[in-house]
């Protein structure tokens, strides 16, 4: 199990414990990762807003890039980069324009894409290749009597929704159940979390995060898991402000890969839960340990 | 006195083409057999902010009504979530179509002034023409400067916990070989956006 990974611009920032938590659990997985050799950003959704054709050109230098220096399985946790780079990849199979214009741009470079890069979210790699039977293996304290809601958001899913469900996905669900947690019924596990319009319009885009995480504490999670960075700061971030317009829903939200970082037993702070505005509680088995 | 507000639109209102010019974006050619069944709207999430439904901007696309539909709320308040997409039950790709109308607004300079969501488009842009990557408290400085300064004190307690938290980094980011990406979206700009011609 070899891949390539391209971490894009969030996950090196206000995302970073995402890749603190990912890269030890990939490891400790026998997979191996190696960061795509000067990736550039994915162009996520506003860079698209202003040039369709340059934004088709950007994202295709990392395919590029994974292309040629290998593996071609492209792994990318962000959701974002996730759709972009998919996006890319069917655009320029299926346009003959695009893919034109991105030959002629990766050509300028000397470089050429050929269409064989495979896109991969962790999740799938987790579920698909790892296998549930082998995180299992690896499981040394059970997440026992921890409630998660599984959120998933919107671009791991949709439009592109190669290795689950577009509106009813439930890979974390299983992966989360072998981890030991008590996954609990989250229906709003695809519903659009505000995305950028919690910095832009807040009075929008806040609403939206508000509705998850009220839904989440009315059915009494505990904590909830996230794949996606924008999601994780949108649903810990703004408490302050959620709570003077609408009221306080005070729950914490992680990394998936942090939920699996805590069951493999490694330490909190070396999977950056220390990182988040609103901490997690410490597990009851963690406690007994102390 | 009350004043008299027209609510429907004059056939001598619409920008002749504008509709086609849509359609002919790669991707776009779709919206000609919109049913107007109203799913994208019922599934937007954010459909409830917006001036027009997406329905709507579908319909007024069509019609060819430019100036509505650029000057709209709707296209800056598509999040990208791609529901609308994913149930349509013509296989529209509405997000897409959004995205060709953000464009266009932009290229054609019209919306609001000091209005965040195309500001926050523009610096991302240019962010990336000139870096390579994003570096996402620069982009967020840069966004309450060019639109309400004060704003950004609404958000003081999420900058101080991602600096105690130690997610927040001055570094600004970028990619080593800079000349290979100029080299490749300069190639975009010097073809005038369009394939290189056959010989």
């Amino acid at each position: 199990m070899k891949y390539s990974y391209f971490p894009g611009c969030c996950v090196k920032g206000l995302g970073r414990s995402y890749e603190e938590s990912l890269l030890p659990v990939m490891q400790r997985l026998g997979a191996e990762v190696t960061e795509l050799n000067d990736w550039n950003c994915c162009g996520a959704t506003a860079y698209i807003s202003v040039e369709e054709r340059k934004a088709a050109v950007l994202a295709a230098r990392n395919l590029a890039i994974a292309e040629k220096t290998g593996p071609q399985d492209l792994m990318t946790p962000c959701s974002a980069c996730y759709l972009v780079l998919n996006k890319t990849k069917h655009n320029i199979a299926d346009s003959p324009e695009i893919n034109a214009v991105v030959q002629r741009a990766l050509g300028n470079a000397h470089l050429a894409y050929k269409g064989n890069v495979k896109v991969r979210h962790p999740l799938d790699i987790l579920v698909h290749d790892v296998g549930l039977d082998v995180i299992k293996e690896k499981v040394v304290r059970p997440l026992k009597g921890l409630k998660v809601a599984p959120y998933y958001g919107c671009q791991v899913v949709r439009p592109y929704a190669t290795f689950d469900d577009a509106w009813n996905p439930t890979t974390m669900d299983r992966l989360l159940a072998t981890l030991g947690a008590e996954v609990i019924p989250y229906p709003l596990k695809t519903k659009c979390c505000g995305g950028s319009l919690t910095g832009t319009v807040p009075e929008a885009g806040l609403r939206l995060a508000y509705i998850l995480l009220k839904e989440a504490v009315r059915r009494g999670a505990d904590v909830i898991a996230v794949v996606c960075p924008l999601c994780q700061l949108n649903l810990d971030g703004y408490h302050d402000q959620i709570a003077r317009r609408w009221g306080a829903e005070r729950i914490p939200t992680v990394y998936f890969t942090q939920l699996m970082g805590l069951a493999f037993g490694m330490p909190p702070e070396q999977i950056g839960l220390n990182r988040n505005l609103i901490p997690m509680k410490p597990l009851q088995s963690e406690l007994t340990r102390v | 006195m009350m004043r008299i507000k027209r609510t429907i639109k004059y056939e001598g209102d619409r920008v002749r083409g504008f509709g086609k010019e849509i359609m002919n974006v790669p991707g776009c050619a779709q919206l000609q057999s919109c049913i107007q069944c109203g799913t994208c709207s019922g599934t937007c999430p954010l459909s409830i902010y917006m001036d027009f439904s997406p329905r709507q901007v579908v319909a007024l696309v069509r019609a060819d009504f430019k100036n509505e539909v650029l000057r709209s709320l709707t296209i800056w308040l598509c999040a990208s979530c791609y529901a609308c997409s994913t149930e349509c039950p013509r296989q529209i790709p509405i997000t897409d179509i959004m995205y060709a109308l953000k464009q266009r607004a932009i290229k054609e300079g019209i919306y609001p002034r000091r209005f965040p969501i195309p500001v926050v488009a523009t610096q991302f842009y240019k962010m990336v023409r000139h870096h390579g990557r994003v570096t996402e408290l620069t982009l967020a400085m840069k966004m309450f400067l060019r639109t309400d300064w004060f704003a950004a004190l609404k958000f003081w307690r999420l900058g101080l916990g991602v600096i105690r938290t130690g997610r927040f980094s001055l570094r600004s980011e970028h990619i080593e070989n800079h000349a290979e990406l100029d080299a490749m979206l300069a190639s975009v700009d010097n073809g005038n956006g369009k394939a290189k011609e056959a010989a």
